[in-house]
């Protein structure tokens, strides 16, 4: 067997798998997890979905803020008599295994009484007896088997809100009333003047009125509610005309009831608001899992370790910090404040807040700023500045961030409505004045008829199912938005921007290249041997880039902080640091980040580190260069012009050392000479600019994990079909307003019936309802068509 | 005919409680997580076979005979 994977986590085992119970494990924390299932008759587990596991983190001291009241109390969702319910976010869940283990929860620990998985939003609900078991006990459990929960300073500050479920109500009623009244309606337009049906049409009559007041007064109200606003503020939105032919629709088959002048057209008014309701609900499909409005909060910690006067640890709130506390923060924990480094060898990977991919080391006395993640052993900091004004905390403060995104954007049904809505009076007036003359009796009939006729379902039907199905299909293909509106504006875009790291280049391992004398095979053996003992970045990456080396026992190691490495054996001895450290006083390319090497103290060549750029990134920003305009704006050093002019078409602009808020003004720049600006970024420091931009794109390595507020989540193997999205979006712009071409049609037709005086309600039952189901055909197959075309 | 009174409101009691019983469900979240239910469903045998009577050294030679 030359490649074993891991029988619980599905990874490759390396060279030293563990066996246990004739199955191979790549460490051993999986085979604790195995263990623990095994023990407890959970090893259906792995008969359910192989290989669905990961392997435990450590988490030893990571949730002991957990054991304060305080924050336990913020954090459950209910707690009477000892029994809580907790909702925990996991972003393992994944598969069915992980939904029958976290459901059998009860089986490893007595205390919990039942847990309930919600997997489109990958949450457990966890019932427990806390007097049993702690919370700290729970999410400790959780974690060991591989499944640990993610609680951040967001779920501190959570109001819990129930979901909202107003629209399925409405549409429950709209298309209860829809049904029974069409049902009472249908008598009278086959049979007219029949002995039992004049007896009884009274009732029918009423019944139906009955049935459409609560969609009137209840299903409908949001588009009065729209028109209203409309209104207010000068904007004839595509609500007005709706808003007016409902009211109408309404009004005047009470009128004909009550004066028993006909049957009114409560089919066509239940119907109506049916169909646009059912155009509403497709186009609110989200992605529940996803989030789009994430900030820091949902980076950061809820506590972190405060080391008090008498030189105790206890834990803090991370609200709580002032300045002047001294903070331990651990390996792999995030800075919260910004602070001076007290003591402790830190390295700080600030990917997160400037996009630097390379970590950056500094000594007692420095400043460190918040969101930087310490990723060597643990430090001790002193806060100079509370959360909340923290260098990456403020961007937050922005104006951009208050912004509601979507009120200033006029949606193309919008911009249709206004014509639309002024046409239509214009008709109904012009039509009324002209019937007074000829024949007065008929005015308010022909004048209702119009604005009855004219209600623009199917104009507004046509952008919720165009949108709503290209949404699904976008996400079908990795590509998640946050609502329709994005596509709208997506397809407006003439300007891109890109971040560096992690946008175009891959957050794996990047390039290294080797410059310099050649190595012999005792040299590179050397190197690797001495690389092994090191945990600097570089080093690793160096390490799992060099070819296998047998292990040999060094004679001597030794590391010099912020210099090298230096590894010798009972011969040779090899030196890999800086530049200066190994003798290399002239030094070339400073820019980019290299680790140099001697040999036996004579200077042998550097390894340089080269960014990884995503697979076709120069092809498409070739195809992309046609027609939007190109930028690249990074937060890193310039080390990498050479190489992305090399890449990108050529004459792209290039900024590097952009901060998070030169970002965002960049944006603001762009968007003050009237361009359609879209950002691609990935990181916390791109969050300004994703905020700021029309369409603000994320691109994730895993869609699960976290990305910052955006207006949609690109998966980062589908980098290349970026500018194809584009171009769909186009294309479904296209598509609307074709479905409004037909949906005209049909109007005019109806405007026929109505300006003639000959309206009768079984027109008006059978025009409404065909001119919806005929665009929603006319929308589906053609945006279907559009995908399919996606596909190849 | 005034037979129709009593169907009409037959009619529309049946139909009220199957609105009312929608409205129901719709509150006590039962259409909020539409996938989880039908993977829960496929559970239900595989939790007997593992219930706590059974000794686990059975159990766990069983697991070990099925994996064989």
């Amino acid at each position: 067997m030359d490649k074993a994977t891991c029988y619980h986590c599905g990874d490759d085992c390396g060279n030293n798998p563990i066996n246990h119970n004739d199955k191979n494990f790549c460490c051993n924390g999986c085979k604790t997890v195995y263990e623990i299932f095994s023990n407890n008759d959970l090893s259906y587990y792995y008969d359910l979905q192989s290989a669905a596991g990961a392997s435990p983190k450590e988490v030893a001291g990571k949730y002991d803020f957990l054991e304060s009241q305080n924050i336990v109390e913020k954090l459950i969702e209910f707690n009477d008599n000892g029994t809580q319910i907790i909702n925990l976010y996991i972003p393992h869940i994944h598969c069915s295994s992980c939904i029958w283990i976290l459901e059998n929860l009860n089986k490893l620990n007595k205390g919990i009484n039942s847990s309930q998985v919600d997997f489109p939003k990958k949450t457990v609900r966890v019932t427990f007896n806390s007097n049993k078991v702690s919370l700290k006990e729970l999410v400790l459990l959780m974690a060991r088997i591989g499944y640990e929960p993610y609680i951040s300073l967001d779920d501190y500050d959570k109001t819990k809100k129930g979901t909202d479920r107003s629209m399925s109500y409405k549409l429950g009623i709209a298309g209860f009333a829809f049904g029974n009244v069409m049902f009472l309606s249908f008598p009278e337009y086959f049979e007219v003047g029949e002995f039992w049906l004049e007896q009884f049409k009274g009732v029918f009559r009423w019944l139906m009125f009955v049935f459409s007041l609560p969609v009137v007064f209840y299903a409908a109200q949001d588009y009065f509610i729209s028109a209203y606003k409309g209104l207010r503020s000068k904007f004839l939105n595509i609500d007005i005309p709706i808003a007016l032919g409902i009211l109408v629709l309404f009004l005047r088959s009470t009128v004909e009831i009550i004066f028993d002048w006909g049957s009114g057209f409560f089919d066509s008014l239940t119907g109506l608001v049916f169909f646009l309701l059912l155009g509403k609900f497709f186009q609110q499909k989200t992605y529940s899992y996803l989030s789009f409005e994430r900030d820091y909060k949902s980076y950061f910690p809820i506590a972190v370790t405060r080391i008090t006067s008498e030189n105790t640890e206890e834990n803090t709130q991370v609200y709580d910090i002032k300045s002047g506390d001294r903070l331990l923060i651990r390996n792999g924990e995030l800075i919260p404040v910004d602070a001076i480094l007290i003591n402790g060898n830190a390295k700080i990977d600030y990917s997160f807040v400037t996009g630097e991919s390379e970590p950056v080391e500094k000594r007692s006395g420095d400043k460190v700023y918040a969101g930087g993640r310490q990723i060597s052993s643990a430090i001790e900091i002193e806060a100079i500045k509370s959360v909340s004004q923290s260098y990456l905390t403020q961007l937050w403060s922005n104006a951009v961030f208050q912004q509601d995104k979507s009120g200033s954007f006029q949606t193309l049904t919008d911009s249709i409505g206004k014509r639309f809505t002024i046409a239509v009076l214009t008709i109904a007036f012009v039509s009324a004045i002209i019937w007074l003359i000829i024949d007065p009796s008929k005015t308010i009939n022909v004048f209702t008829a119009v604005l009855i006729i004219a209600c623009p379902c199917a104009i507004a039907l046509a952008a919720p199912f165009t949108l709503g199905n290209m949404l699904r299909i976008f996400g079908r293909h990795g590509f998640y938005l946050r609502d329709t509106q994005t596509i709208e504006q997506l397809a407006q875009i003439d300007t891109a921007i890109f971040d560096k790291t992690g946008t175009i280049t891959t957050a794996e391992k990047g390039n290294v290249y080797y410059e310099g004398l050649e190595l012999t095979s005792e040299e590179e053996s050397l190197l690797k041997n001495t690389l092994r003992s090191s945990n600097h970045p570089l080093s690793r990456k160096l390490y799992d880039m060099l070819a296998e080396q047998n292990i040999v026992p060094l004679e001597e190691y030794e590391e010099y902080l912020g210099q090298g490495i230096k590894g010798s054996t009972v011969t040779d001895s090899v030196k890999i640091g800086s530049a200066a450290f190994v003798g290399n006083t002239n030094i070339n390319n400073k820019d980019s980040t290299s680790v140099h090497l001697s040999s036996n103290d004579e200077y042998k060549g550097c390894f340089i580190f080269q960014n990884q750029y995503r697979d076709g990134v120069g092809e498409t920003f070739k195809t992309m260069s046609r027609d939007l305009e190109l930028a690249i704006l990074s937060g890193d050093n310039a080390g990498e012009r050479a190489n992305l002019t090399k890449l990108l078409p050529p004459g792209t602009p290039l900024y590097f050392n952009q901060k998070p808020d030169n970002k965002l003004q960049f944006i603001k720049s762009l968007q003050d000479q009237n361009k359609n600006v879209m950002m691609v970024g990935d990181g916390l420091n791109d969050a300004g600019a994703l905020a700021q931009s029309n369409v603000g794109i994320a691109i994730s390595e895993n869609v699960n994990v976290f990305s910052p507020a955006c207006d949609g989540i690109l998966d980062a193997k589908n980098f290349k079909s970026l500018y194809q999205y584009i171009l769909a979006s186009r294309k479904a712009i296209k598509i609307i307003k074709l479905s409004f071409i037909l949906s005209l049609m049909y109007n005019l037709v109806g405007l026929y019936f109505a300006v003639t005086g000959q309206l009768q309600p079984v027109i008006a039952a059978i025009l409404m309802p065909l001119s919806s189901i005929s665009i929603v055909i006319f929308t589906t197959v053609a945006t279907n068509l559009l995908g399919k075309k996606l596909r190849q | 005919m005034s037979v129709i009174y009593l169907l009409l409101t037959l009619s529309i009691v049946v139909a009220v409680i199957f609105f009312a019983a929608f409205i129901i469900a719709t509150k006590s979240g039962q259409y909020d997580d539409s996938y989880t239910p039908s993977v829960r469903m496929l559970f239900e045998d595989e939790l007997v076979k593992s219930t706590p009577e059974k000794t686990e050294e059975i159990s766990n030679q069983k697991s070990e005979s099925q994996k064989l």
